[in-house]
């Protein structure tokens, strides 16, 4: 009541509004690509897939409104692959994400020791994130071919008699993508945001905690790591959304086998909206997905009052 | 693995960093070179052991034992690549680089174009909007694959009487739309920080807000520009799931689904085709590297400034 009260006389200033209308159009006229397109790729599909999710739809008849029906069908077991499916994403999110986020901090930590070479490093760590998904999942296939590949030639050097199948191997499919990925992940771009984060932390925090005495260790647990939440927080919400998208490397490498083994959850909704073309279905399972994704960016958003750390003004 | 594990022992405060390099800095430093070129040596060998595999013959991709290195190098095989029988990989190239192109250049003029009016602008709506751009950076976009692939499908039968699927147009027209939240993001803040005095001493000339666009935003965020370039360039080329939702004849794939059209081409055990299936891999990656190796200081600013605020 107070707040509408307190602007309305602002609101009724005819003369500077009129003044202002003809570059507000401007504006909204340079910004117009962008909101179009939001519009038009965005907003409209996002909209017209919830309608869809409440409907059977195979393209060739109109859609049947069948209510909650999909919904059901996915959490009450008329979809047998849907909670194996959503599990396997979960359990490499859980896997990959500490994993790639650790190992890049480590990478980033000896970039920035100051090390004689560290640009030719930092290239050849960076190059196998410019590897397209297709060609990094081509590529290590080929290293874990069972009889002609790397990784068991080196093995039967190192005296394994018979190494196993990888990713032919429903036990071993899972923890080989994770490697591959994590090789293709680790020196990439969150590991530069991390190098970034630390050569952003002022020299003399560092001389301060050195002259009161404090160890290597010491400067890292009290210096470091928390002038580096703010960047281990940015990393982990871009991490976390990565991990759950799975789709490429999984679907060239092993085409979500063997026996499903690593049918991750962009792979269940590929194959139910473009290969049995059941659009309903599927659009309940895109929208499923984007309430998880937005669920747990907001969950994050939300516990990192408890430890990330913002210097001063620099709230986000 | 690294720095923090293998710390010997604290240094002493004083003393131990007076004298040049006391031993327990050199234990470190030894640690620490001995930990970088073992990571070295891990991120690079599988592209080793790929560039050694596609330099084969025949008979050595499929010899058991195998070899690591090829006895001479096939450089051959990078041409072979061109004439394959069934996988028409020249044109897969051409159809990369041309969707690959006309996106990146829709990309760039429809991201700056965007990103000044966000920049430049104060319009009812605008911070609102903005917080809405920021916030579709974290949207996955598998949320919209099926809608997409209705409106390419769908909408235009009903209006030309034909699909648009099998075209390029589903791959290349979202990117004429500011391409992509990031993109416009990336270029608003470089705007934000050109100094509107500028503007003001063109407006006084009588500048309109398209010649300021033209003659001082744009030629002083060549920076900028280059880095949407890169992205634009690297996103396309390695796309994989909207040419694969998408395109269904193959004389139309780009590389990513050549590739595994490649790949998935049945085999005659006799005449393996590994060797070219790596070297063809490899082609591919290639563009990739070389945009990165040209324009680093381009791309490692782009990431960087993703990084700063989300």
């Amino acid at each position: 009541m107070v707040a509408v009260a307190s602007t309305s006389p602002v609101r009724a200033t005819p003369v500077k509004r009129r003044r202002w209308r003809a570059r507000d159009f401007q504006g909204w006229l340079w910004a117009s690509p962008w909101i179009l397109g939001f519009v038009l790729w965005t907003l409209g599909p996002m909209l017209w897939s919830l309608y869809l999710a409440f409907t059977r739809y195979s393209i060739i008849r109109a859609p049947i409104w069948v209510g909650l029906d999909n919904f059901q069908r996915a959490f009450q077991g008329g979809d047998s692959l849907f909670w194996p499916s959503m599990g396997r994403t979960f359990t490499w999110a859980l896997v990959m994400v500490p994993l790639s986020l650790m190992g890049s901090l480590l990478t980033a930590l000896m970039l920035n020791q100051g090390l004689r070479g560290t640009a030719i490093l930092r290239t050849l760590f960076f190059i196998p994130s410019l590897t397209p998904a297709v060609a990094l999942a081509v590529l290590w296939r080929w290293i874990y071919q069972p009889d002609f590949g790397a990784l068991n030639y080196l093995l039967r050097e190192l005296g394994v008699s018979s190494p196993p199948a990888w990713l032919a191997d429903a036990r071993f499919a899972m923890p080989s993508l994770m490697v591959m990925t994590l090789w293709g992940a680790v020196g990439g771009g969150t590991m530069l945001i991390f190098l970034a984060g630390l050569q952003g932390i002022p020299q003399e925090l560092y001389e301060a905690a050195e002259i009161d005495g404090a160890g290597r260790a010491a400067r890292f647990r009290n210096v470091t790591l928390p002038l580096l939440t703010p960047t281990i927080f940015f990393n982990l919400i871009i991490g976390v959304i990565a991990a759950l998208r799975t789709f490429t490397t999984a679907f060239v490498a092993t085409g979500g086998g063997p026996n499903y083994a690593t049918w991750f959850y962009i792979l269940h909704l590929y194959q139910t909206a473009f290969q049995n073309f059941e659009l309903g279905y599927a659009s309940a399972l895109a929208w499923i997905f984007f309430v998880i994704v937005i669920g747990l960016t907001l969950a994050n958003l939300r516990l990192s009052r408890r430890w990330v750390y913002y210097e001063g003004e620099e709230a986000i | 693995m690294t720095a923090t594990g293998v710390e010997p022992k604290p240094p002493e405060p004083s003393e131990a960093r007076q004298s040049s390099m006391p031993l327990d800095q050199r234990i470190r430093r030894v640690f620490l070179y001995a930990g970088s070129i073992l990571l070295a040596v891990m991120f690079s060998s599988p592209f080793v052991f790929s560039v050694a595999s596609s330099l084969k013959t025949v008979a050595e991709i499929h010899s058991f034992p195998p070899t690591l290195l090829p006895a001479v190098p096939q450089w051959e095989n990078y041409v072979a690549v061109f004439s394959l029988k069934g996988v028409p990989f020249a044109q897969f190239y051409l159809n990369s680089a041309l969707i690959t192109f006309t996106s990146m250049f829709g990309t760039i003029t429809t991201a700056a174009v965007s990103a000044y009016g966000f920049a430049r602008f104060k319009w009812p709506g605008r911070d609102a909007m903005f917080m809405v751009l920021l916030s579709t950076l974290v949207l996955p976009e598998e949320v919209v694959l099926i809608p997409k692939f209705l409106m390419f499908n769908n909408v235009p039968k009903a209006l030309i009487g034909k699909t648009l699927i099998d075209t390029y147009w589903p791959l290349i027209l979202p990117s004429w739309f500011g391409g992509g939240a990031f993109n416009v993001f990336l270029l608003r803040q470089f705007f934000m920080q050109i100094p509107r005095d500028f503007d003001e001493a063109a407006v006084l000339d009588g500048a309109s807000s398209r010649q300021i666009f033209w003659m001082i935003m744009l030629p002083l965020s060549r920076p900028a520009l280059a880095t949407v370039a890169v992205f634009s360039f690297l996103g396309q080329w390695n796309d994989f799931i909207h040419p694969l939702i998408y395109l269904n004849t193959s004389d139309k794939f780009p590389l990513s689904l050549g590739l595994r059209y490649f790949q998935q081409q049945p085999t005659d055990a006799m005449e393996p085709r590994e060797h070219l299936l790596m070297a063809a891999s490899l082609l591919m990656v290639a563009p990739a590297i070389t945009v990165y190796l040209f324009a680093q200081r381009y791309f490692v600013r782009g990431i960087v400034m993703s990084g700063i605020k989300g």
